[in-house]
C-alpha cells in the first residue's frame, strides 16, 4: 500500500514589540522570574486589557508578507482552559474572525521550492502562556513553579492548510517563514528562546486518495533538526499503524529529542471544550484601508523578491544569489559596494570569498564587518585593481591590512609602496641593468639557448621587488634583447 | 416547548470549570441552563439576515495604546495573593501538574 503523508504546520512567533500585548510589562528576555508582570498579566480581578498598537501593526505585516487578507474587522476571544500557566483560566486569542485569513505562498516561489502551492489558512493574534518548572526543585515530585514574565507577551499564530507532504518540505517551509518574518523584522528569529515555535499536524492516507486521515499533532518542533526528524518518525509510525490495520487516534503527541520518538501527551481536546467567546473586555479590532495600505508600503523587500531582483539586476547566478542572501546583511555588503561602482562580478566574488570567510575567521556579524571595513572602503580595493594598479593577489593582502587598520586602500598602497610599476621608462631602465650585470646570459641567449629568457625575466621581476607586471616585463625585454640582435 | 438539559451535559461543562456538585445542584442546574437555551432558541428565531454580528457593544474604537514599557509590580507584591508561592526563588508553587 503506497500512502502520503499530509503535514500542516502551526508557527507562532512573537512579536517585537518592547511591551506585552495588552499591559506595559516588558517583553525583556531573561529578566529574574515575575519581575515584568502587573495585575493585567496576573489575571487579577478587575484589572483590563488595552491592545497594544504595534503589535497588531507587526501583525499586518507579519500577514501581508504571507499574502493574507487582513479583514476590516477581526474580533478577539477567549479560549477557555485551566493550567497553570494561565493565571486568568482563558487565553485572549482570536477565534472566528482572525486579524488575516487566506495567504499563499506560491510554488517555486523561491530556490527551495515547494513544489506547490502552500496556503496560509490564517493568521491571528494572541497573548503567550507563562512558563512552568518542573523540574530542580526540592519538591519538583509534587510541585511545579510558575514565571509568569512571559504570559501576555505577543504572538501571531500561522496556520498552514495540510499542503506538505514530507518532513524536509515542512522543515524548509518552517525555514522560509523564519527568514520572512526576520526580514520583515517582525520576530527575532530567535528558537532556544522561545520566540518562534512551531507545532504540526500529521495524517497519513493512500496515494490515490482525496480525503484525510485522522490527524494528530506533534508539538515541541522548536528546531529545524527536531521538525525534520518528529516528522519522520511520526510519518513512519502511522504508516506502520495503517500497515498493521491499527487505528490512528486522534492525539497530541510530544517530540521527546532524548529517544527520538513522539509521545502521546492526551488525546486531543475537542475545539468545543475550550468554549470560545468573544471577549467582552475588548473592541472589535477595526483595520482601515490606509492604516493597511500604510504598513504594506513601509515594509522591507521579502528574501525571494530580493532573490529574484539581485538575479536579474546584476546577472548573478541563482547559488551566488541565495550565498548572498542566506547571512542577513551580506547582500546589502554587495550592494552598496556596486553602488560605489564596484563591477557586480567581481564585488560578488569578494563578498562571497574574502568578506565571508573574514566573518567566519573573526567570528563577528555583518554589522561588524561594515565597520572595519565598509563596502566603499572595499569598493575603492577593487577600483586599485581594476586600473592595474595592484595585482588580484596583492589586493588579498591589502585586505587584511584594511581589515586590521581600518586604513584606505589607496593609503595602504602609497604608504607601503605597492602600487605597480606600470611606467614603460622605469621598466626599460631595470631591464638595461639587468643585461649589463648578465652578459653571460645575454651572449647565451643571442646564441640560441632560448631557455635563457626566462631567466632573464625572472630577475628584472626580482628587480622590481615583484610589482612589474610579468608579461609587460616580457613584451619589454623580448623587444630589447631582440632589437640588440 | 422547553429545551431539555440533561445532567450528564451538566456534568461535562463543570468538569470544564472545575465544579463539583451536589444532586440537587445539578437537577437545578439542568433546569436552569434548559431554560437560558429555550430563551437562545426564541432568539434565534428572528430573522438576522443582513444584519452583521455584534461582538461587543463597544462603539468607539481608538482603544489601544502606544508600545511603551511601563513599570512592573514589585515581585514581593506580585507573589502576596498566591496560595502558595516560593518568594526566594520569586516564582509561584502549584501541585505539579505534568503528568
Amino acid at each position: 500500500m503506497t500512502c502520503e503523508a499530509v503535514i500542516g504546520l502551526e508557527i507562532h512567533a512573537q512579536l517585537r514589540t518592547a511591551s506585552k500585548i495588552f499591559c506595559g510589562c516588558s517583553t525583556a528576555f531573561g529578566a529574574p522570574p515575575n519581575t515584568h508582570v502587573c495585575p493585567v498579566c496576573l489575571g487579577f480581578p478587575g484589572a483590563l486589557p488595552v491592545l497594544n498598537r504595534s503589535a497588531v501593526d507587526f501583525g499586518i505585516r507579519a500577514a501581508l508578507a504571507l499574502g493574507c487578507r487582513v479583514n476590516p474587522t477581526s474580533i478577539f476571544a477567549r479560549k477557555n482552559y485551566f493550567y497553570p500557566d494561565l493565571p486568568k483560566g482563558y487565553q485572549i486569542s482570536q477565534y472566528e474572525r482572525p486579524l488575516a485569513e487566506r495567504g499563499l505562498i506560491e510554488a517555486n516561489a523561491d530556490y527551495w521550492g515547494p513544489e506547490r502551492d502552500i496556503r496560509i489558512t490564517r493568521v491571528h493574534l494572541e497573548e503567550d502562556a507563562g512558563k512552568l518548572l518542573h523540574e530542580g526543585f526540592a519538591d519538583s515530585e509534587r510541585r511545579s513553579y510558575v514565571d509568569l514574565n512571559r504570559a501576555g507577551t505577543p504572538l501571531v499564530e500561522i496556520v498552514t492548510e495540510p499542503d506538505l507532504r514530507q518532513a524536509k518540505e515542512a522543515a524548509s517551509f518552517f525555514g522560509y517563514l523564519r527568514e520572512l518574518l526576520m526580514a520583515m523584522d517582525v520576530n527575532d528569529g530567535n528558537m532556544e528562546e522561545g520566540s518562534l515555535r512551531c507545532d504540526a499536524n500529521v495524517s497519513i492516507r493512500q496515494l490515490s486518495s482525496e480525503s484525510l486521515g485522522v490527524k494528530v499533532e506533534v508539538k515541541n518542533l522548536n528546531s529545524f533538526r527536531f521538525l525534520e526528524r518528529a516528522l519522520d518518525y511520526e510519518i513512519e509510525r502511522q504508516a506502520e499503524m495503517l500497515r498493521r490495520g491499527e487505528p490512528i487516534l486522534q492525539e497530541t503527541r510530544l517530540w521527546d529529542s532524548d529517544s527520538d520518538t513522539t509521545v502521546s501527551m492526551r488525546s486531543k481536546e475537542h475545539a468545543h471544550d475550550y468554549r470560545y467567546f468573544p471577549e467582552p473586555d475588548l473592541p472589535p479590532l477595526v483595520l482601515d484601508d490606509a492604516r493597511v495600505k500604510e504598513i504594506r508600503e513601509a515594509m522591507p523587500e521579502a528574501p525571494a523578491a530580493k532573490r529574484r531582483r539581485l538575479e536579474k539586476m546584476y546577472g548573478l547566478a541563482r547559488l551566488d544569489v541565495v550565498n548572498l542572501t542566506i547571512e542577513p546583511g551580506l547582500d546589502g555588503y554587495f550592494e552598496e559596494m556596486v553602488r560605489h561602482q564596484a563591477n557586480p562580478r567581481e564585488a560578488k566574488n569578494w563578498v562571497l570569498g574574502a568578506v565571508r570567510a573574514k566573518i567566519n575567521e573573526a567570528r563577528v556579524g555583518v554589522a561588524q564587518m561594515r565597520s572595519a571595513l565598509s563596502p566603499a572602503a572595499l569598493a575603492s580595493l577593487l577600483a586599485l585593481v581594476e586600473k592595474g594598479a595592484i595585482s588580484g593577489a596583492m589586493a588579498k593582502g591589502v585586505f587584511e591590512t584594511m581589515f586590521q587598520s581600518g586604513r584606505s586602500a589607496d593609503d595602504i598602497v602609497r604608504d607601503e609602496g605597492l602600487a605597480q610599476i606600470d611606467d614603460d621608462a622605469q621598466i626599460a631602465e631595470l631591464i638595461a641593468g639587468v643585461l649589463a650585470e648578465n652578459g653571460d646570459a645575454v651572449a647565451q641567449y643571442h646564441a640560441g639557448k632560448a631557455a635563457t629568457f626566462g631567466f632573464l625575466v625572472g630577475q628584472v621581476m626580482k628587480a622590481t621587488r615583484g610589482k612589474a607586471n610579468p608579461k609587460r616585463v616580457n613584451d619589454l625585454l623580448r623587444k630589447r634583447l631582440d632589437a640588440d640582435r | 416547548m422547553s429545551v431539555r438539559f440533561s445532567t450528564a451535559e451538566v456534568d461535562a461543562i463543570a468538569a470544564l470549570a472545575r465544579l463539583e456538585l451536589t444532586d440537587a445542584e445539578r437537577k437545578l442546574f439542568a433546569r436552569q441552563l434548559g431554560d437560558i437555551l429555550e430563551y437562545a432558541v426564541q432568539v434565534q428565531r428572528i430573522d438576522t439576515s443582513g444584519v452583521p454580528p455584534t461582538a461587543s457593544l463597544v462603539t468607539s474604537h481608538a482603544a489601544d495604546r502606544h508600545d511603551a514599557v511601563a513599570p512592573s509590580l514589585d515581585r514581593m507584591a506580585a507573589l502576596a495573593n498566591a496560595p502558595d508561592a516560593a518568594p526566594d526563588a520569586g516564582l509561584f508553587r502549584v501541585p505539579r501538574v505534568i503528568g
